[in-house]
């Protein structure tokens, strides 16, 4: 399947197999989709097949055991919660951007001036941090 | 695939920055971040004083970098950002009308902050969360930080020198409006409509924006306007990917000026957000919007106008007659306002088809001169009062000139400028376009576009009447007393209408300067 995964076109692997070194990437990925539908529908077409069926109400709702649900499934969300999407993008999002960096911080011509561009980068992060931290949205709620 | 790992292997070039270029965009970004620091630090009492020293002074010095940068033209930054004669004389325009709108916002005539804005955005109005809020002290601040990205935003949107920097320009100074329209003191509810109402559209025009941007990376194999020109000489047989793509990134494009058909949210957000945040998004947004089309049409796809433009001409007549037929209806002064401000858009839009550097030059000149005179009379309409809040609704100006002969006659000349009467900027601006549009084989635009102004004039004359010729329907609504602020802001707006619409030449001689793009 992965005829163009590789920069080499070796026109036979290991086990003899011949590729097929002219599929169209197109195909290749409609291959694997179409696999994957035809993974989805014979698993549930199996248990559909295979399980006995005997629905009572009382099986039929969400949740068969534990705490009634209470009201309906449009809440209002806590707004306090976005606190962890805040943290997710000074955390992790600059992360992207640290591991590429690593790369290349020992090269001599790259190595001071990406180091002062990364302290401006993590420190107009800081200044989110610092800002976030003084509302008080850093203590546990 | 293959092409694509052997292009990792090459070396990486560390792309030159011409930092003398992008100093405006610095300053003002810094500025937002001290901002952010003051807002964090700086004990509340000073707060105020402290977040308006730091706008004001960001801007006066990014103005002054803006001309310092005349001599440091060209693409930097891998061509991410151009900076030329357009791009200049807009950040600039941009910048002197951030002046205005950040004075229009401080006011706070005799409360202990700016007056437009809510202590806590999030609070339902009137509830307890509220009235804590403001007993325990919080500050209506936030918004001068914010006001400084969406401003930083709107720098880099006319400089974009490829799609994706104008897309990331788009979210910086949209994000920030979509914040400060929910933020009104009064009315909360109608603010917070405004904002939500705001934040869907512009999220789906972005994906337009950026599903057009696809589109024609799939054709041009490149983001940057420049190799998306030379592909449309190059590349044959791939319109079916040119055309939709133009029309979907004119479609995120369009969508930011308010024109017809994209224009729904225009009367609801004007009227929701808070009147300064409105003045501010009806000049300084028009004009970050209207440099980026006039770069993506100019630089980057104009050769293939033949396939789209007669979609832009639709557009644009809708967007005039549209425009001026459904502010005839508006008993709201901020409505009528917005419905204006499409009608404009319009007008722009038809000197934006001649097709020609004349056409640069009078959009340039016409976003200015209705950026000062829109400013102003955005805030007036924050000075005029029953009760507690804006006396917005038509029949309630009604004999204010008897009353508040200054503020009247002030609104009255905007009013006027708007119409397109001589001896105001709105009669020069129109001349230009009309006439750009006239020279350029755009004829049926420029007649479409007189016969709205006269539709339109009715309209502002039906104001001035009711101002000037109408009993006052009861003594409550009153003129509060303005602050030193305000008072600038509307002085410098009609003053600048005055001057623009009396000796209009140095302006327009500016602006044909450097009307031309850096391909």
């Amino acid at each position: 399947m992965s005829a163009c995964a590789e920069p080499d076109l070796r026109e036979e692997t290991d086990l003899g197999l011949v590729r097929l070194t002219r599929v169209s990437p197109y195909l290749t990925v409609g291959g694997v989709v179409l696999t994957g539908v035809f993974l989805f529908v014979a698993g549930m077409g199996a248990r559909r097949l295979l399980a006995p069926y005997a629905p009572t109400a009382m099986k039929l709702t969400t949740y068969e055991c534990g705490v009634d649900p209470v009201g309906d499934g449009w809440a209002q969300t806590n707004v306090r919660y976005f606190l962890y999407a805040f943290l997710y993008v000074v955390f992790a999002v600059d992360a992207v951007y640290l591991f590429p960096w690593a790369t290349v911080i020992r090269s001599a011509d790259l190595g001071m001036a990406s180091l002062a561009e990364m302290g401006i980068f993590i420190g107009v992060l800081l200044v989110g941090l610092a800002h976030a931290a003084r509302r008080g949205l850093l203590r546990w709620v | 695939m293959i092409a694509s790992l052997s292009g990792l292997t090459t070396e990486f070039v560390a792309t030159k920055i011409n930092y003398g270029a992008v100093l405006p965009m610095l300053v003002v970004f810094g500025a937002a971040m001290i901002g952010v620091l003051v807002e964090a630090f700086a004990p509340r009492a000073v707060r105020y004083g402290a977040q308006v020293g730091v706008a004001l002074v960001g801007l006066v010095a990014a103005f002054m970098a803006v001309v310092l940068a005349v001599g440091h033209q060209g693409s930097t930054l891998a061509g991410a950002v151009v900076i030329d004669g357009p791009a200049l004389f807009l950040q600039g325009t941009i910048l002197a009308l951030s002046v205005l709108s950040v004075l229009a916002m401080a006011e706070r005539f005799d409360g202990i902050g700016a007056d437009a804005f809510t202590a806590q955005g999030a609070a339902a109005p009137g509830s307890p969360q509220e009235s804590a809020a403001v007993r325990a002290g919080a500050t209506t601040t936030e918004v001068f930080p914010l006001t400084m990205f969406a401003i930083g935003g709107m720098l880099l949107f006319p400089a974009a020198g490829d799609l994706l920097t104008m897309f990331v320009a788009l979210e910086v100074l949209s994000l920030p409006l979509y914040i400060l329209s929910g933020l009104a003191s009064r009315r909360r509810l109608l603010s917070q409509e405004a904002s939500l109402k705001y934040f869907l559209l512009g999220a789906f025009s972005s994906a337009f924006f950026l599903f057009g941007a696809a589109l024609l990376f799939g054709y041009s194999g490149s983001m940057d306007l420049g190799v998306i020109a030379k592909a449309i000489g190059t590349q044959s047989g791939m319109d079916g990917l040119l055309v939709p793509g133009v029309l979907l990134v004119l479609v995120g494009l369009l969508f930011k000026i308010g024109a017809v058909p994209f224009h729904s949210w225009t009367p609801d957000v004007y009227q929701g957000a808070p009147t300064p945040v409105t003045g501010f998004m009806a000049a300084c947004t028009k004009v970050a919007a209207f440099g980026a089309i006039l770069r993506f049409v100019y630089v980057g796809v104009g050769d293939s106008r033949w396939d789209w433009a007669p979609a832009l001409w639709a557009v644009a007549i809708l967007t005039m007659v549209v425009g001026a037929v459904l502010s005839i209806t508006q008993t709201d002064v901020k409505r009528l306002l917005a419905y204006s401000s499409i009608a404009h858009a319009g007008f722009v839009l038809t000197g934006l088809l001649a097709f020609d550097r004349v056409g640069v030059s009078s959009v340039m000149f016409y976003v200015v001169a209705y950026g000062f005179s829109t400013i102003a009379a955005f805030a007036i309409v924050s000075l005029v009062r029953d009760g507690g809040s804006e006396a917005t609704h038509l029949s309630q100006w009604a004999g204010l000139g008897r009353t508040h002969p200054i503020v009247a006659g002030a609104f009255a000349f905007l009013l006027l400028a708007f119409a397109g009467i001589p001896l105001t900027s709105g009669f020069t601006a129109k001349f230009a376009v009309f006439s750009a549009a006239i020279g350029h084989g755009a004829t049926p635009l420029a007649v479409v576009g007189v016969l709205a102004s006269a539709i339109a004039a009715f309209v502002y004359v039906r104001v001035i009447v009711l101002m000037y010729f109408t009993e006052s329907g009861g003594d409550s609504v009153r003129v509060v007393p303005p602050s030193i602020l305000t008072s600038a802001a509307v002085t410098i707006g009609v003053a600048m209408t005055l001057v623009l619409g009396v000796v209009p030449a140095p302006l327009l001689d500016l602006a044909s300067r450097s009307a031309l793009f850096l391909r």
